[in-house]
């Protein structure tokens, strides 16, 4: 069975619409930014550059020449990832104005190692050249996104925390802006006392900097038919931080177990453990979610990871302080949209698919890909231009093409099809891969939507340790430890069919790293408040929906 | 007629809320949002304005200056104007230091009702709306889960241990709300971009004509003499049951007293 | 140390907090004498007498009549500038922490409150109480005199100490704005029970109840015991419950004297909404339950068989 036989209550078309909010009480601004990640903010950084040596410009924007709309509670609330970052777009960004040494890094990365894990051992294998990280930089990407916001906000730009954009505004077929989130509805969708409409906001530009997953993004990919070659795949990655009593000296890869090897299972990922200062250190488990074990869960695989010698050790004594779960996109260059760009909209970041797998990086074209962004909304916006003339926004495409994104992307484009094969077929294609830079194997080894891979029952729960409290937690206490306080009424954000079979049920209740699903007589239960919004669910066979602003996790650290 | 709200900003409860062990004060370096129990007193005040008319409702606080940014909720929600009380010396201030710094704020002000909420979530004392109270020589209500207002009397009923009262009092007064009074409202999103530009007054203590001697840790009265781990629960005692359960259950009860 | 300690009373009778208060001030040594406040009280007093009271100090007014913070304070300020108190104890109530915080005012004395234990530590008072959601605990300490504490309700319980006690009547001038605020409608003690947040005793019953019908028998329990009926978040999701009722990170957080927990797994979001209540005691047929880690008192059992038996054991105990 596969769950893309059970397709969710979902249409795009349900999340278009005309701006219908009447003149007085419509919000509007100049370039609209949805989404406080990198790349969003990035694009709001670079555009109050240009600005300020633009006055008339900006006079002509209005009162609000760049707004950015953020879901969550504040900026960084929903941000999670690894991160070893390179900083070269950083420095690119800001231009000398502000040194790497003045942004919130934990420290160059020094010495890494890569293992290949056994249950017993850890055997130690020379990094992938992908995977060089020398001279990059170890963040949070919460505590990342929190201080570009509050850059972005010094250049001008006006951060609309728990506003979750839900429709995108489209007439005259061009991009008008979004309509923003009801706040206070009940459980069934009734108006409560404190109900409050969401509003529509109109731009001359909109940017869609959604991150994995986006909800908007996927909307115009359908109504502009945007769609790449090959449909998009993700991995869960679900981390950890924790406070230790031994700092850690480097920077730490793994494969292997307790994934498992064989073909049949298409369990492809990896844990990372990357030291946050002397006394902060953060680990994850990555997933792809084309995996077939109904009983496969990312987040008992990581209890699982840290019961190994090897991390055992390095925990001991310690805390664990923060926790998460977050999708990555996994399709690289051969899913990538044909076009990020229509009539009035551009699409950065994650949400486009931006991300090097085989290098696990993704910030630095987020911020290079908002940086473009910004440039061509800029100069769409000059007097006698139009944003929304078709073709006009194609400068952004141009500019990403031209860029190292692009290299980057293409070189390797056929690695992540070629693990689909199993860890040691697909390591030794990956490995041709890396030394022809992408021409061996030739490519189109096309990728399969995760929802469509034929599930089995292999047992892979078996193995997972009971929670002890101290090294192992169960999923509740994460999600407690994600400040997850989401209220109990709030309207179910998650569109699956309640009556799928049990194996389906299951398959969603130990996917999920948040308890959102049970398997119940007649098909799935699910309690939506505990969503942490990490994506895994519209990858296999449902559709995750904005909440309502401000609820979901509250990450920090992460 | 002038409402003034008092506020507090306090550690956001899903950060990794802490007590530095040097000066043995909250860490409030966290993430700081407004006490939830005063966006009720914000709730509140908005709708004696939205029945009364004509009505200004300013909210004040005394904080860091990184409080100006919580405090724009309550501008976003509708209050028209915020005064934060910010000043070093007044670090580490308790109850009686607070309450002195405040009522020298709303004597400035002079308001017709000052709404507080219950009490605060990083500290649980409900103590500072009767110390203040007292220090303006004002009628207080407490613990307020229904508001009412007829000219210029306020009626409030209020949660007991034995059941509700109903209490009443001339303005100006003092009224300190539960959060069952009211669901706060959602700021829109016009009033969340236009909360930047409503006046926010920052004052120092010698603004006030405080003293700095009168503040802070010089200006309190109780001291954080240690910290230590709170004490263990004691034994966890767990019995599978033979049928002679709910007999032992009632002798662990009455040994306890608590039957 | 002289320490004044305030009583409270309700229909007639001493209220036991306040008296728990007066036993613990006795114990810790010096002089120890008590204040009683309100309209027709003065035969209460006697009774404190024996709770460790030397002497008790009774203003009886109509002006006092009504369980309003102000006139107290007021009183109060009379009583200890008079008689050079240099402590004044409270057990926390709605009414007392109105009254102990006026005073600090009018004083100019440090309140600590929250208190669950006082002790006296290199000749000194110290307060113990926990802070950040009892993950810490504060030795709290005065710069000055008096002193004025607020003791979290049922931390000490009163003991017999016997004893003559002195009764002494005084008087005080009530200022106007004390006197501004007036009684429309006075509390009676609700006919359905009390309300969980100002209950002792709560009963509270999560998913093992089966379904709407398992909270009979919570309900009949609370009864018994005198408390109120609590929910956990999923059995309120799931309709058995009104929200209410529900105890834990989004409904509210109770710290009662017992709290009995049927049929509930404990987990963290629910924990952190009664883990300050001074005892637990758990009833889960699941032997791994997390409750089990915290509850003072755990059985393993089925809810069903135990929750009525305890409950008929509890009457007759009551009614002996």
């Amino acid at each position: 069975m596969r769950p893309s036989e059970f397709p969710p209550p979902f249409d795009a078309r349900e999340f278009v619409a005309a701006p219908s909010d009447p003149e007085d009480e419509r919000v509007e601004v100049g370039v609209l930014i949805v989404g406080a990640g990198p790349a969003g903010l990035a694009c709001a950084i670079r555009l109050g550059q240009l600005l300020e040596g633009a006055p008339e410009l900006a006079a002509r924007l209005g009162d609000v020449p760049v707004a950015v709309l953020e879901k969550g509670k504040q900026p960084g609330s929903h941000l999670l990832s690894g991160a070893v970052v390179n900083p070269r777009s950083l420095r690119t960004l800001f231009n000398g104005r502000v040194r790497t040494s003045e942004m919130p890094f934990y420290g160059r990365v020094e010495h890494e190692s890569v293992y290949f894990l056994t249950r017993r051992r850890a055997h130690r294998i020379p990094a992938p050249p992908t995977m060089r990280n020398h001279g990059n930089l170890v963040a949070s990407l919460s505590q990342l996104g929190r201080w570009l916001a509050e850059q972005a906000e010094a250049g001008g730009a006006t951060i609309l925390p728990e506003t979750a954009a839900t429709r995108l505004l489209v007439s005259d077929a061009r991009v008008r802006g979004v309509r923003t989130g009801d706040k206070g509805r009940g459980r069934g969708g009734e108006k409560l006392a404190n109900f409050e409409p969401g509003s529509d906001v109109l731009a001359r530009v909109t940017v869609l900097a959604e991150g994995t997953q986006g909800h908007l993004t996927g909307v115009a990919l359908d109504r502009f038919g945007l769609h790449g070659e090959s449909p998009q795949v993700w991995a869960l990655g679900v981390k950890e931080v924790w406070r230790v009593q031994k700092p850690l000296d480097r920077v730490i890869h793994t494969l292997g177990w307790p994934l498992r090897a064989g073909a049949k299972y298409r369990e492809f990922g990896g844990s990372f453990v990357y030291p946050m200062g002397d006394d902060l250190v953060t680990l994850g488990m990555v997933v792809g979610l084309d995996y077939r074990d109904v009983e496969l869960s990312v987040h008992d695989l990581l209890q699982e990871l840290k019961t190994h010698r090897l991390l055992r050790g390095l925990l001991e004594g310690g805390e664990r302080v923060a926790w998460g779960a977050k999708t990555i996109p996994e399709g690289g260059f051969l899913s990538l949209p044909r076009r990020l760009h229509a009539p009035g909209l551009l699409i950065c970041g994650d949400g486009a698919g931006l991300v090097n797998v085989p290098a696990l990086k993704g910030i630095h074209y987020a911020v290079e890909s908002g940086r473009l962004a910004a440039e061509a909304a800029f100069a769409a916006l000059q007097p006698g231009e139009t944003p929304w003339r078709p073709g006009v926004l194609a400068r952004y495409d141009e500019s990403l093409r031209k860029s190292f994104v692009w290299d980057d992307l293409r070189r390797v484009r056929n690695m992540r099809p070629a693990f689909g094969r199993g860890l040691v077929l697909g390591g030794a294609a990956a490995g041709a891969m890396t030394a022809t830079r992408g021409a061996v194997p030739p490519g189109s080894s096309s990728l399969e939507p995760d929802a469509d891979q034929e599930l089995i029952s292999a047992g892979g729960a078996a193995s997972y340790p009971a929670a002890d409290g101290v090294l192992t937690f169960d999923k509740l206490s994460s999600v407690f430890l994600s400040g997850n306080k989401t209220r109990d009424d709030a309207p179910n954000h998650i569109r699956v069919r309640a009556d799928v079979p049990p194996e389906l049920a299951r398959l969603w209740e130990h996917m999920c790293p948040a308890q959102v699903y049970e398997a119940v007589e007649g098909g799935v239960e699910v309690t939506a408040s505990n969503c942490v919004q990490c994506g895994a669910i519209t990858a296999k066979g449902g559709r995750l929906t904005p909440p309502e602003g401000g609820s979901g996790p509250e990450y920090t650290l992460t | 007629m002038k409402i003034a709200v008092c506020v507090k900003c306090v550690p956001d409860s899903s950060a990794q809320t802490r007590i530095d062990p040097e000066t043995k004060r909250l860490d409030r370096s966290g993430e700081a949002a407004l006490n939830p129990f005063d966006v009720n007193a914000v709730e509140e005040a908005l709708r004696v304005r939205e029945e009364a008319g004509e009505t200004e409702v300013v909210v004040i606080s005394l904080g860091p200056e990184r409080a100006l940014e919580p405090m724009r909720k309550a501008l976003a929600m509708g209050a028209d104007r915020l005064v934060l009380v910010a000043d070093e010396a007044a670090a580490g201030s308790d109850l009686v230091a607070t309450s002195r710094i405040l009522a020298a704020v709303l004597e400035r002000e002079s308001p017709d009702l000052v709404l507080f909420g219950q009490q605060a979530s990083d500290s649980d004392g409900a103590v500072l709306q009767a110390a203040v109270a007292d220090r303006l020589q004002r009628p207080l209500i407490s613990q307020v889960a229904e508001l009412t207002r007829e000219d210029r009397v306020v009626r409030g009923k209020r949660q007991t241990e034995y059941g509700y009262d109903v209490i009443e009092a001339p303005l100006p007064a003092v009224v300190a709300v539960s959060d069952a009074i009211n669901e706060p409202r959602y700021p829109s999103l016009k009033g969340i971009m236009g909360a930047k530009s409503k006046p926010q007054e920052t004052l120092s203590l010698g603004d006030l004509d405080v003293g700095s001697e009168e503040a802070g840790e010089a200006g309190s009265r109780t001291t954080v003499l240690a910290l230590g781990a709170p004490p263990a629960r004691g034994d966890t005692v767990k019995i599978e049951d033979d049928g002679s359960a709910p007999q032992k259950i009632l002798e662990f009860l009455l040994e306890k007293k608590a039957v | 140390m002289k320490t004044l300690v305030f009583l409270e009373h309700n229909e007639g009778a001493l209220q036991k907090d306040s008296l728990g208060v007066l036993s613990k001030a006795a114990s810790l040594g010096g002089e120890v004498e008590a204040v009683l406040l309100g309209q027709g009280i003065e035969g209460l007093a006697a009774e404190a007498g024996k709770f460790g009271a030397g002497r008790v100090h009774v203003m009886d007014d109509v002006l006092l009549a009504a369980p309003l913070p102000q006139p107290r304070v007021d009183a109060l300020e009379t009583l200890v500038r008079e008689s050079g108190f240099d402590t004044v104890l409270f057990a926390a109530s709605v009414l007392s922490a109105d009254v102990a915080a006026g005073l600090a005012a009018r004083l100019d004395a440090g309140l600590n409150y929250d208190l669950t234990d006082l002790v006296v530590e290199g000749g000194e008072l110290v307060g113990k109480r926990p802070a950040l959601g009892d993950s810490v605990y504060v030795d709290a300490g005065w710069t000055s005199e008096p002193r004025l504490a607020l003791v979290r309700s049922g931390t000490f319980e009163p003991s017999e100490i016997g004893g003559s006690t002195e009764v002494v009547t005084f008087e005080s001038r009530l200022q106007d704005f004390s006197l501004a605020a007036t009684m429309v409608e006075q509390a009676h003690e609700e006919a359905e029970g009390p309300s969980i947040e100002e209950a002792d005793v709560i009963v509270a019953g999560g998913r093992g109840l089966g379904g709407p019908e398992g909270f009979a028998q919570v309900e009949e329990l609370a009864k018994a015991l005198g408390g109120a009926v609590a929910a956990t978040r999923a059995v309120v999701d799931a309709g058995w419950y009104p929200y209410s009722a529900q105890v834990g990170q989004t409904g509210k957080t109770v710290s009662p004297k017992l709290y009995v927990a049927v049929g509930i797994s404990g987990a963290i979001q629910h924990k952190v909404g009664m883990q300050s209540s001074a005892l637990i005691v758990a009833i889960n047929k699941d032997p791994n339950a997390p409750i089990f880690e915290y509850a003072d008192f755990g059985v393993v059992g089925d809810l069903n068989e135990i929750v009525p038996k305890l409950t008929e054991l509890v009457r007759q105990r009551k009614a002996a």
